[in-house]
């Protein structure tokens, strides 16, 4: 009865504050996690917030600190999105229809692809970089340091998230849906088309996003492909130069000598301020659609 | 036409492999592979050039090493806290915040380790003295950057341990601490180790936040207050002017490239594999 006394029995007063201290220390771990990103903010914030304005966003880049903007850099990432976007759309959306509704799990080939996939997702930026450099700047496509080879280095970087995001989008579909369609004498193909693909709309879009919001802020596959960190004019076609902001930002924070009152740092404070913006709009409007898309189903 | 699509995929992996192995192996068709491998000095670029590979690798070893010390008890405390402690309220608010932790930009957690991490708190609040490139900052930074990588896989991993078991446990007069440790740490340790190695697996292939604020310095060193290289800041410093393609210096960092990818590559198949094990288990 003792013996069983002491484990049932009321807690010690050591085993709480054991038990309490421990809570503490895991609340403590949660909290040092969660207070680097608001300290990591607040810094960018007080850097960069003075020089926000909107001469900053129209200006080319200078080696006079203050007269420095992004326009170009601004353009740049828009252009390399765009490219990003149609790239990854297609051919996201495709792999995943094939693995989701043809591919037969139990051919080698098939499971050869998934198992790739979820390798490519792990695969460092900068070897994307390296690929594009080998393949798209120079030997084959010799397309050069344009704003194709950079926004086609950044699409097949993200790609394997966008094909995680549409097969999950996907597979929500219900079967019966599917049958439905079928039942009613709707071919394979007009089952995908017309059910199956609007159906997984939100979904996909989300994925998107996200993929988007990643390519957005990956620097060291750019500096690799060659996008330059000095440019005063926009891109005008997909085979333009370009810069674009995260090289822009690299470039202020450790490109060039910041002395006394020529300091660019700031500079790239407040283009991360920008990036950040754009970041969180981003992120925002996929948590959106995530949350209208549960409501609904 | 969807087959041809998800080979594009595969038609990545196989333009990675092909890029790195063809120029690197022109480039040991120039230096002796074992030069390369047990080398200790790094300095490809200068005359005489000299191409060991080993302070690069442990320059990429210490930093990684570095954040690890930080992201491992931080990752997994915030996911024992998760999974076990927090009401799903706070457990549904504080997730985003991690995922918002997760997508920043490295470039921006580089400006903080160089214009905040290094002067306020290493030299200031602790005043440490350190250069104002060291791998000690860099190493730290990167460690909250891999923080949310750890916390989130390891807490999948404690959330799918059935509820029996805690019950189990409760009922034998265990402790919430008892239970955390020494039921649920266990039963989710494939997961845990998973979630540790794909944070290994990134921090290895970082690059902006060394690039940035470890200096650029291949240096054999084992002192975190000074700067070092990893593989990834040479590849990015390398690659920035406008290299010559077959010259020497382009061929090295396809050799370095190849040597970062066959390293990510196996933690990658091990954490998989990790992962796939847990998920039979209790599915």
């Amino acid at each position: 009865m003792s013996a069983h006394g002491q484990v049932i029995g009321r807690p010690d007063r050591g085993r709480r504050a054991r038990d309490l201290s421990f809570r503490l220390a895991m609340l403590t771990c949660l909290g040092l996690s969660v207070g680097l990103l608001g300290v990591l903010l607040v810094d960018v914030a007080v850097d960069g917030i003075g020089y926000l304005s909107v001469d900053f966003l129209m200006n080319d880049p200078s080696s006079d600190a203050g007269k420095a903007g992004i326009q170009p850099a601004l353009w740049g990432t828009i252009y390399l999105m765009a490219v990003c976007v149609f790239f990854i759309v297609p051919v996201g959306v495709a792999t995943a229809l094939y693995l989701e509704e043809f591919a037969d799990d139990k051919r080698w080939w098939n499971r050869a692809i998934e198992l790739n996939i979820q390798n490519l997702a792990a695969v460092p930026s900068i070897v994307y970089g390296i690929l594009g450099l080998a393949f798209l700047v120079r030997g084959p496509l010799s397309l050069g340091q344009v704003v194709l080879s950079g926004g086609l280095t950044l699409g097949l970087l993200v790609l394997p998230v966008v094909i995680i995001a549409a097969r999950e989008a996907i597979r929500a579909v219900p079967p019966s849906i599917r049958e439905g369609s079928m039942a009613l004498g709707a071919t394979q193909w007009q089952t995908i088309w017309r059910q199956v693909l609007p159906a997984s709309v939100p979904g996909i879009a989300t994925g998107v996003i996200l993929a988007l919001s990643r390519a957005i802020g990956e620097t060291a596959p750019l500096i690799v492909v060659g996008a330059a960190t000095f440019i005063t004019f926009n891109p005008e076609s997909l085979s333009s130069a370009y810069t674009a902001m995260p090289i822009q930002i690299f470039d202020w924070v450790s490109g060039r000598p910041s002395t006394g009152d020529n300091d660019f740092r700031p500079l790239a404070a407040a283009a991360i301020l920008v990036l950040m913006g754009l970041l969180m709009v981003m992120n925002a409007t996929a948590i959106w659609l995530r949350n209208r898309y549960e409501k609904r189903s | 036409m969807l087959l041809l699509a998800a080979l594009i995929s595969v038609l990545t992996t196989t333009g990675i492999v092909v890029s790195l192995l063809g120029e690197t192996i022109s480039f040991f068709g120039e230096v002796p592979i074992t030069d390369y491998l047990f080398g200790t000095k790094w300095s490809p670029l200068f005359e005489p050039a000299s191409f060991g590979v080993i302070p690069l690798v442990s320059g990429t070893f210490l930093i990684t090493a570095i954040s690890l010390v930080v992201a491992v008890p931080l990752g997994l405390g915030a996911a024992i806290y998760l999974s076990e402690y927090a009401r799903p309220r706070t457990r549904k608010a504080i997730k985003p915040v991690l995922e918002m932790l997760a997508g920043v930009p490295t470039i921006v957690f580089g400006y903080f380790a160089l214009t905040f991490f290094t002067p306020e708190v290493l030299r200031g609040l602790f005043s440490m003295e350190v250069t104002i490139f060291n791998a000690l900052s860099a190493g730290i930074v990167m460690g909250f950057m891999i923080v949310p990588t750890i916390a989130s896989i390891s807490e999948d991993a404690m959330s799918a341990v059935p509820q029996g078991l805690r019950e189990g446990a409760f009922g034998l007069g265990a402790s919430k601490l008892q239970v955390s440790l020494r039921v649920i740490f266990p039963a989710a340790l494939s997961g845990i180790v998973a979630a540790i190695v794909l944070g290994i697996s990134r921090a290895v292939g970082e690059t902006m936040i060394v690039l940035v604020a470890a200096g650029q310095l291949p240096n054999l060193t084992a002192d975190p207050r000074e700067p070092v290289e990893t593989m990834t800041a040479f590849i990015g410093a390398t690659a920035k002017g406008d290299i010559p393609t077959g010259s020497i210096e382009y061929q090295t960092i396809f050799a370095v490239g190849t040597t970062l990818f066959v390293i990510t590559l196996l933690m990658n198949m091990f954490s998989i594999r990790m992962v796939k094990r847990y998920r039979q288990v209790y599915e």
